[in-house]
């Protein structure tokens, strides 16, 4: 992948400004939610009260909040925890819904059953009240919130891992492997997971926008970090009291998310095409 | 058993599972604090002898086992327990908030339809590249806005700046033209999205050529045997799609302060009003259920490789 | 007379992602009307290309560079959409390559044949229906009303193609491109379809522009033949002399390399040896209700070469997958050099895999993509902790050069090599383990017939100098011929003739056999040299 990538020369990058500039927003938003300082030296908790509600400037780019805060510097804090909650979230789903998957598509018989059956009722429940229902279990709280995001999303991941096990191993290669005296631990080391783990870690790029959504709006409706905590969600929610006077409150720090998963969803596509060309 | 009874059966099932589920995961995770939340509400620190009370009231102390068959049981009859927080039962406050919500999900289902069947079928029949291009790129923009930061943006602009319609409330139908639109955005995208890519596949299937080589006009070849080839997939979406639609009034209500189940579910949500929120899940897997049955039955009617083969 | 279809200076290339890809360069063609002219060449030799060009459905990507493709005094490559459209169906039509994939699969039979009388107003409503089911008739389709109602999947793949002529003729056009009518199917269904296809046009004056990979075909089939290779037309002329005195060494090596039933055997034929290495008895494999193979019994002595032939679905791979106990059989029993296959199971059967190995059908398939040639070709070898890490790279390496590949093959990836290496690479990951049965499961006919030749010859070749024994699955008669020392034919399930090569291909004691020999393309070419020229 990294060797497909390297070799991805400059002309098939310049030929595609949106994902140059998708690249950039990531990286971006992965910056600052290592080294937020980088980006502003305000404080995202305590705001200055002579300085509340005021427009976007030069001082306060997205404007400031009903305390005084700067809305932008919030934004940047805010990163940390929403893209730590996404990325907790797909891991979740991605692990524990490849290993079903796995195990479903080689084992067969009873386990493929009992996990499909499993699967199939996730499925009928929609993920984002699924999610609900653990966060009422569980707590709230951002971890939380992205453990449930993470589980509602696993059937996905296992339904995947599983079609791609059973299309690999059906595959000539894998039998002829087989004819040649390979032991199964070893078709299923170098033959089935390499080939099959491919399209799962792409689902996993593809579904790092869907989780962004799902952790913001969990967020936005209450359900993370308790107050003056930045979360890009809570933010969008917080200027709600304010949309005819502060539109700068919920406006930014949406736009902000929007950016973010437009960029993960046209890096997504980017390899999503890698692979199909491979 | 074979055809419609099976597929009852199987949908039995189904929702057997889904009740079995959300009993595992919102009477069995929890600890007591969490559980204390059924005799109290919000900020109350509930002493040793209130959980136990409050335990013994909820009939927590019996085994697991006897706990899920009397809950299977009641929720048999319709009866999920009453919220800790109103006092009402369960099933009460989700039926009374059910009219509103369908209203909302109807006209946002048909929003969503019309506005990704259209751009799809648009976005692939259109010889100007630049109109393609950009029909085509908006299914992807509508899955990645957040929903609750459109519907706020909606409210800016048509309720504070335009003074077209009112901001909040339930009140009349032009009180659901916006919080439809919000929810519509979403599921139109992924509508858009699979019927543009399946429409591209069926465009580029052998039997196209053939009809191109009968001498028939493109808008034939798109509108007289891709689409209907390229529907089936989409068909089966369908519950997906609703069940997508219901979860999406959770945020959507919230955002436009509308009643609804959705309301009612973030409310439960909020003050762990646990037999609500099971209330709320399976109904909505019993919705899911109940729209893919029919799907699976009318399927065979739309494709006929699935009708029985008389081959020869 | 002017002609009918004149295809001048034709250049066509394809736009990629990597640049533009020359696919037809300077193309000549003539077809004057009613008659069959063939266009013959490998795989992309630009046939296909260029006869798509002549009905205006280049696939994606694909323009026209320079030519004139002249219809009927028209020319072709200045029509407008609309221009096209009056052209495709009633001057102009077109039978596929896959009958399988070419009809729309939601609507009816009936109704795809009428519509192209609809669409050039040739008629209406149950006029249009009543001639769909005439002309389903014509094309061979029995009881045409019922076939009219029902659905593509409904029936089989030689029907579909009969339906898919029937769509050709709908519009009485001037002139049928058919785009390898038949290499999809059986080839006593292709005989026949064929057959069909001749007569119709005959009667109707209409001329055939076939487009095929297989010479037996054109020389049947065509007054006139076109060879294409590279994009170019190399050699044109009447059938006759194309086949009679090619000029052009080209032509001479396609057809010195087309597999006919007349050409000598690779090796003389040897007798029935005593040392029986591989014995099945009673074989038979049921899948649901039905009977797959059916009680298959033959031996195969030690060095010697047995072929079964049959057409798709006459159980024959099975019963190879079988032999190799890939698959379980539900009756009978597999002995391989006196240690019953069918009794083994797990560790014991993997054991034994040391011994006899298989060769599949799809180079493409049977290669891990992920793979290096060397880690394909030791992997066997690693299996069985045979060798160091740098013993195995060696006899890879010589492995490599038995089976006539440049040693620096071992570092490249399987998506590097044509199919005829790639099938190179599969042969020599098979004799990585010394084996003393290889079972090849069509190992040739993935394969253009120029590589074909090849790989048989290397076969027949890698079993001389190595003592092996070949247990060979094929579908087409000619390469049983080339190779085999005994011929099991099978059809149905059932090993209907067993005998000796010259035996069964000369004078077949089976009915079976006997159509089977008949249906293959091109044989009166080879005894008769100089075909009458049909009015």
């Amino acid at each position: 992948m990294a060797d497909v990538l390297t070799r991805a020369n400059t002309r098939f990058v310049l030929r595609r400004p949106g994902l140059v500039l998708a690249v950039v927003v990531l990286a971006g938003a992965l910056l600052a939610a290592i080294a937020p300082t980088l980006f502003t030296g305000q404080d995202p908790i305590s705001g200055v009260p002579a300085e509340r509600l005021q427009g976007p400037s030069a001082a306060h780019l997205f404007g400031t909040d009903e305390t005084g805060r700067d809305v932008f510097t919030r934004v940047v804090h805010g990163a940390a925890l929403s893209l730590w909650a996404t990325v907790l979230a797909v891991v979740v789903s991605l692990v524990v819904g490849a290993a079903f998957g796995l195990l479903a598509g080689f084992r067969g018989g009873v386990p493929d059953a009992v996990v499909m059956r499993i699967v199939d009722v996730v499925q009928a429940i929609p993920a984002v009240l699924l999610s609900l229902a653990l966060v009422t279990a569980l707590g709230f709280g951002t971890t939380n919130v992205a453990i449930a995001v993470g589980l509602a999303n696993l059937a996905t991941f296992a339904r995947l891992m599983r079609a791609e096990v059973l299309r690999v191993r059906s595959g000539v290669f894998v039998e002829a492997a087989r004819a040649g005296g390979v032991r199964w631990s070893g078709v299923l080391a170098r033959h089935v997971l390499p080939n099959a783990l491919g399209p799962v870690l792409v689902l996993a790029t593809i579904n790092f926008g869907t989780a962004v959504l799902e952790v913001s709006a969990l967020s936005f409706l209450g359900y993370g970090a308790p107050p003056p905590t930045p979360e890009w969600g809570s933010l969008v929610a917080g200027g709600r009291s304010f949309l005819a006077t502060a539109w700068w409150m919920t406006t930014f720090p949406g736009l902000v998310v929007a950016a973010v998963v437009l960029s993960a969803n046209r890096v997504a596509r980017a390899l999503d095409g890698e692979r199909r060309q491979a | 058993m074979t055809g419609v009874p099976r597929r009852l059966a199987q949908a039995v099932v189904v929702l057997w599972a889904a009740f079995t589920l959300s009993f595992v995961i919102l009477y069995l995770l929890p600890g007591d604090a969490a559980l204390a939340r059924l005799g109290g509400g919000e900020g109350v620190t509930a002493t040793p002898a209130e959980i136990a009370a409050v335990r013994a009231e909820y009939g927590l102390d019996d085994s697991l086992v006897v706990q899920y068959g009397k809950r299977l049981l009641a929720a048999l009859h319709g009866d999920f327990g009453t919220s800790v927080i109103t006092g009402d039962t369960a099933t009460h406050m989700v039926f009374g908030a059910l009219p509103s919500t369908l209203a909302l999900t109807g006209l946002a289902l048909v929003l969503a339809v019309v506005f990704g069947a259209g751009v799809a079928v648009l976005g692939t029949y259109t010889r100007v590249r630049w109109l393609g291009n950009l029909l085509l790129s908006l299914p992807p923009l509508g899955t990645s806005l957040p929903s609750f930061w459109v519907g706020l943006v909606l409210i800016q602009v048509f309720s504070f700046q335009l003074r077209w319609v009112p901001a909040i409330g339930s009140d009349g139908f032009v009180s659901v033209v916006l919080p439809a639109i919000t929810l519509a955005l979403p599921t139109g995208a992924v509508i858009g999205q699979v019927l543009a890519k399946s429409l591209r596949t069926q465009l580029g299937e052998s039997y196209v050529e053939i009809v191109l080589a009968k001498g028939a006009s493109r808008r034939r070849v798109h509108f007289g045997h891709a689409l209907r080839n390229a529907a089936l997939p989409a068909v089966t979406l369908v519950g997906v799609v609703l069940g997508n639609l219901l979860a999406g009034t959770v945020v959507t209500e919230a955002v436009f302060s509308r009643d609804g189940v959705g309301r009612v579910t973030a409310a439960a949500v909020g003050t762990q009003d646990i037999p609500v929120v099971q209330a709320v899940i399976v109904l909505s897997a019993f919705f899911f259920v109940l729209i893919n049955l029919a799907v699976d039955l009318l399927y065979p009617l739309l494709d006929p490789r699935l009708r029985a083969v008389t081959r020869g | 007379m002017s002609p009918l279809l004149e295809i001048r200076g034709l250049a066509v290339s394809y736009r990629a992602r990597r640049g533009v890809l020359p696919a037809v360069r300077g193309v000549d063609l003539t077809v004057h009307t009613g008659e069959i002219v063939a266009v013959v060449g490998e795989s992309g030799s630009g046939k296909s290309t260029t006869a798509h060009a002549a009905i205006g459905l280049l696939p994606r990507g694909g323009t026209i560079e320079a030519g004139t493709i002249t219809f009927d005094g028209q020319d072709l490559t200045r029509l407008s959409e609309r221009g096209w459209q009056a052209v495709r169906g009633t001057g102009i039509a077109l039978v596929p390559q896959d009958p399988t994939v070419s009809l729309n699969p939601v609507r009816r039979i009936g109704d795809q044949v009428a519509e192209v009388l609809l669409v050039h107003r040739l008629a209406a409503g149950r006029d249009a229906a009543t001639r769909a089911v005439e002309l389903l008739r014509r094309a061979g389709i029995g009881e045409p009303e019922r076939r009219a109602r029902q659905y593509p999947h409904e029936l089989s793949g030689g029907l579909r193609q009969r339906v898919l002529i029937a769509i050709a003729l709908a519009g009485d056009p001037r002139l049928i491109i058919a785009d390898e009518p038949t290499s999809a199917l059986d080839v006593t269904v292709q005989r026949e379809i064929l057959d069909h296809l001749e007569h119709l046009a005959a009667e109707s004056g209409t001329a055939v522009l076939l487009i095929t990979h297989d010479l037996g075909v054109a020389a049947d089939r065509a007054r006139r033949i076109a060879v294409m290779s590279e994009g170019r037309v190399v050699e044109e002329g009447p059938t006759r002399e194309i086949l009679g005195a090619p000029r052009q060494p080209y032509t001479r090596a396609l057809l010195s390399a087309a597999p006919s039933l007349s050409r000598e055997p690779l090796r003389p034929r040897r007798p029935a040896g005593s040392d029986v290495l591989l014995s099945v008895s009673g074989l038979g494999k049921s899948f649901r209700d039905t009977r797959a193979v059916d009680d298959v019994s033959f031996t195969v002595a030690r060095g010697r070469t047995l072929a079964l032939v049959g057409e798709s679905g006459s159980g024959k791979t099975t019963t190879a997958r079988m032999v190799v106990g890939l698959e379980t059989p539900s009756a009978g029993t597999v002995t391989f050099d006196g240690r019953e296959i069918t009794a083994l199971a797990g560790e014991e059967l993997r054991l034994l895999r040391k011994r006899f190995q298989i060769v599949y059908q799809n180079p493409y398939a049977s290669l891990n993509p992920r793979f290096s040639i060397a880690d394909v070709i030791t992997e066997p070898l690693r299996a069985f902790g045979i060798g160091s890490r740098a013993e195995r790279r060696a006899r890879a390496a010589e492995l490599l050069d038995q089976v006539a590949l440049p040693a620096s093959t071992l570092d490249r990836r399987p998506a590097e090599l044509s199919g005829g290496q790639r099938q190179r690479t599969a042969i020599a990951r098979a004799l990585a383990l010394r084996p003393d049965l290889v079972v090849y499961d069509e190992p040739v006919s993935a394969l253009d017939v120029s590589v074909q030749a090849q790989i048989l010859a290397l076969l027949v070749s890698l079993q001389e100098e190595l003592g092996l024994t070949y247990l060979f699955i094929t579908h087409d008669l000619a390469v049983v011929r080339e190779i085999a020392d005994h011929v099991g034919v099978m059809h149905a399930g059932r090993l209907v003739e067993l005998g000796p090569a010259d035996e069964v291909l000369t004078r077949p004691r089976e009915p079976y056999t006997r159509a089977l020999l008949d249906a293959i393309p091109g044989q009166e070419w080879d005894s008769v040299p100089e075909r009458p020229v049909s009015a």
